[in-house]
């Protein structure tokens, strides 16, 4: 028979500890490297939120570019990462959350700044539609079901002549602020759809829907038998990272100024997402970040070579994907684990010595 | 002449163990039997042989050579043919296209199709219908004749009695001495502890991943062997 | 009667398309791959017969002779030495792979040939046809094509109904591990697998380049024809391959004709139409797991 560790065996030499009583556990959430992360975290956004002060415009246009696909890669991330939807059509949301801006900013008069918000909530709500069509595949053909979905849109909006049609519209409304205040708010925007992104994953982790989408990912059959909906748990993810993607989108156009469909719908959006991803770390949350600092300096780096940057990154890509599932993130873990994030329940027993009571 | 050779063998399901030292000899000819209750390390042992499985530690030589590193496929080209627990059969092929998959990598011998359904009998008229439709007697019968037909030396029978009603189970050892009378050495892994004794020339009973008794079938008292069976 | 017409010009097209999807299908089918690359690399067959052609003045179809063998190769060194190691219970990393794959080859592509419009040149047969009628005029080439697709298809059925490989293929594809138990060397027959579906890829990107122009761009519309014809076909049956190509054919050419930007997009929609009323398609077997 094989002995059951009851935590009650203490080797010749240590105080003896008495068995768990119900007060003796509790669960942790915070490492000490989640501490430092926060700290840096806080530092790095204030930093930031202060950049307008000393940045120049053009720094100012990088980091809203890099915020943007900050986002999208967060987003990607919770989907593929965490919900087990590989998606190659995210591409739709970008491109209906910047045609929502055009046209709520431009044809009804709203305020750009707050209708890219509301852009991202259209991309949401058409997210649903597009999810429960898309979820009647699975695995591989539903990536490429998505992608399908992406180039419906896109040809409908392409064929539509009131959204310009193959040309595409420019953004006027934002003439309407000079170019130094317009900048601003772009940025500040931008603060917040970066930010809020990596939060928002955060959240979602910590929640009951955060357990629910990993249990989901690691054993779909037994998550069902524990009495999770995955369908609903899915669809939740799904919508969520459709409407911050279509916000993403909007908050790019918003500084791009000029939407063009090709480019807007264009599947390159996503290889970007997913080669963030796949560098940084699938399935975790500060493989993102890391990711798109990687892929900015790359995009930096390789910006001369015309096609060969796209070599480059697809190779990379390729090569992680077999050799590095985990990305970055991964490797480094395996030299010290650690979690940036307070997003992983720990157990931890509290231990009565001698009658003294201390948390560990 | 000794035909298989164990020795020290542990096997880990990644961080449990579930063989430990486990050592087993088989002669060219003869029928083994291995009894143990659920989860003593009996499939894993045999998949061990197979090919499945590889052994994190101790030695498997078959006909002289050491199998370390040689894949399942080729096992099977050098004599080794499971029975594998569950049957195992290819849902969308026929009865025959079944057979005929174990012929895939077969060696020169005696067995093919007719003489199957010879020894076989209850295939015979099944033999174009889909595997996905047969009871589990047919299955069984099915999937033993599947290892025939690759002409083993060593044919490796997992839990035939599995699910099974007695009526059916006596009807597929009858056919085991027909196998045995062609010089193939047959390992029987068995719940069922009486047709196992049945058979077998020699029985060795695992017990949480180690053996517990060893012996000739007359030698081993009931007592004996409920004792190395259940551990009490 | 324009209507008909634009019904048998889509059944021809849907030859095409049902070319593109066989490979596609195969690799699905067999190894649960869904290959993102198969657009370009179908690309990839049209470029090398156009630099077989270019080099030796050929005919493209003669140069087929070639880079069907060529195909071949590529695909089982690079399901051997690549994709089979991403196999698993887990379709991300072959999704990752095949479509990093895809980015890979096409810009590479780009790279050599750059971006300009291409095409094979077979001669006359191109535009020979048989006028039925005043208003209906068949095609030499589309009937070929067609004919290619179905002859083909017939090929693919006998080889798996018949022969010792397309009984390995079966079983594999049914179950891996006792596949491999009864002496099937799967990593083998999963490379093979891909080189039959890269071979009949190279027949269908040179019979694109030969109907139309072609510039390495083209890849991901092809993709996703192909992979809309084998989901209103139906998982699991290699005629609903030819099913789902023919009904998206029709659907191109009648949607074309009700508004002439309309035909892709026509073709889009009727496939989701399937997936969302019957999403096990036409033919189909198996929901699309």
């Amino acid at each position: 028979m094989t002995r059951v560790d009851d935590g009650a065996a203490s080797a010749v030499g240590t105080p003896t500890v008495d068995a768990p009583s119900p007060g003796a556990w509790r669960i942790a959430r915070w490492t000490p490297e989640s501490r430092v992360g926060a700290l840096a975290g806080v530092a790095g956004l204030w930093v930031l939120v202060t950049l307008p002060d000393w940045g120049t415009s053009s720094n100012m246009a990088t980091i809203v570019e890099i915020m943007a696909l900050l986002a999208m890669a967060q987003m990607w991330n919770l989907l593929a990462g965490f919900a087990g939807l590989v998606s190659i059509g995210q591409q739709a949301f970008i491109g209906i959350g910047a045609y929502s801006l055009l046209v709520l900013a431009d044809d009804h008069g709203i305020d750009p700044f707050v209708a890219v918000w509301l852009a991202g909530l259209v991309a949401a709500v058409l997210s649903v539609p597009i999810g429960v069509l898309a979820f009647r595949l699975r695995g591989g053909y539903f990536a490429i079901g998505t992608w399908v979905i992406a180039q419906v849109v896109f040809l409908m909006v392409t064929n539509n002549t009131a959204l310009g049609g193959g040309n595409g519209r420019s953004l006027l409304s934002l003439g309407d602020y000079d170019r130094l205040t317009r900048e601003d708010y772009t940025f500040y925007t931008a603060l917040v759809v970066g930010a809020g992104a990596v939060a928002i994953v955060v959240m979602i982790l910590r929640s009951r829907l955060g357990l629910a989408l990993r249990a989901i990912r690691d054993d779909e059959a037994g998550a069902r038998g524990a009495g999770v909906d995955v369908y609903r748990a899915r669809l939740a993810a799904w919508v969520i990272a459709g409407g911050w993607t279509g916000l993403a989108g909007g908050l790019i156009y918003l500084q791009r100024l000029n939407v063009q469909p090709t480019s807007a719908f264009s599947v390159q959006w996503t290889a970007f997402m997913i080669f963030i991803v796949v560098i940084g770390g699938l399935g975790s949350t500060t493989g993102p970040i890391i990711g798109t600092l990687v892929f900015w300096v790359l995009r930096d780096q390789l910006t001369g070579l015309g096609e060969w940057y796209l070599i480059v990154l697809g190779s990379i890509a390729v090569v992680m994907a077999v050799l590095a599932p985990k990305g970055i993130c991964g490797l480094l873990n395996r030299i010290h684990p650690f979690q940036l994030f307070p997003v992983q329940r720990r157990l931890r027993q509290r231990r009565r010595v001698r009658g003294e009571v201390s948390a560990q | 002449m000794r035909l298989l050779e164990l020795d020290g063998v542990d096997a880990h399901y990644g961080q449990l163990q579930a063989l430990f030292g486990v050592g087993l000899a088989v002669d060219e000819g003869e029928t083994v039997a291995m009894i143990g209750a659920n989860g003593a390390g009996k499939t894993t042992l045999l998949h061990i042989i197979a090919g499945a499985l590889r052994p994190s530690g101790g030695t498997v030589t078959f006909a002289g050579s050491p199998l370390a590193g040689v894949r399942a496929d080729r096992r099977v080209g050098m004599g080794i043919a499971l029975v594998p627990e569950g049957r195992r059969l290819f849902p969308s092929l026929t009865v025959e296209e079944n057979l005929l998959v174990g012929a895939h990598r077969r060696r020169r011998g005696t067995w093919n199709l007719a003489r199957v359904f010879d020894l076989l009998p209850l295939l015979g008229p099944l033999r174009h219908r889909r595997a996905a439709y047969l009871s589990g007697g047919e299955q069984q019968a099915a999937a033993i004749g599947r290892a025939l037909m690759a002409n083993p030396r060593l044919l490796l029978l997992d839990e035939v009695s599995l699910g099974l009603a007695p009526v059916v189970v006596k009807q597929l050892y009858a056919a085991l001495p027909g196998i045995a009378a062609e010089g193939t050495t047959l390992i029987v892994v068995e719940q069922d502890i009486g047709q196992a004794l049945a058979v077998a020339r020699q029985v060795t009973c695992l017990l949480e991943g180690r053996v517990s008794l060893r012996g000739r079938p007359g030698e081993l008292t009931h007592d004996r062997i409920t004792t190395a069976y259940f551990g009490m | 009667m324009e209507w008909v017409n634009a019904v048998v010009q889509g059944i021809l097209l849907g030859g095409v398309f049902a070319l593109f999807a066989t490979g596609l299908s195969l690799a699905f089918g067999i190894m649960r791959l869904a290959n993102l690359a198969h657009g370009t690399l179908a690309l990839l067959a049209a470029f090398i017969a156009y630099s077989i052609v270019d080099a030796t003045g050929v005919n493209p179809l003669v140069a087929l002779l070639a880079v069907v063998p060529i195909m071949f190769v590529v695909g089982y060194v690079l399901e051997r030495g690549l994709l089979n190691f991403t196999l698993g219970s887990d379709p991300l990393p072959a999704i990752l792979v095949t479509f990093g794959l895809a980015i890979v080859i096409e810009n590479l592509l780009l790279e050599r040939y750059s971006a300009d419009a291409r095409g094979l040149d077979a001669g006359s047969i191109e535009s020979a046809s048989i006028r039925v009628t005043d208003d209906i005029a068949i095609g030499w080439f589309p009937l070929m094509t067609l004919a290619v697709a179905v002859g083909v298809l017939g090929l693919l059925y006998l080889l798996f109904a018949r022969t010792r490989a397309g009984r390995a293929f079966r079983a594999i594809s049914d179950d891996r591990a006792t596949g491999r138990l009864m002496g099937i060397d799967d990593r083998h027959y999963y490379a093979l697998a891909m080189g039959i579906a890269l071979a009949t890829v190279a027949i269908a990107g040179v019979f694109l380049g030969i109907r139309t122009t072609f510039s390495p761009a083209d890849g991901n519309a092809q993709l996703l024809f192909g992979f809309e014809a084998v989901i209103i076909g139906g998982l699991g049956s290699l005629w609903g391959t030819l099913a789902g190509g023919i009904v998206l054919g029709v659907a191109q050419t009648v949607g074309a004709e009700i508004e002439p930007g309309w035909s892709v997009l026509t073709g889009h929609l009727v496939f989701l139409a399937v997936l969302a009323l019957r999403p096990n398609g036409l033919l189909g077997k198996a929901a699309p797991t």
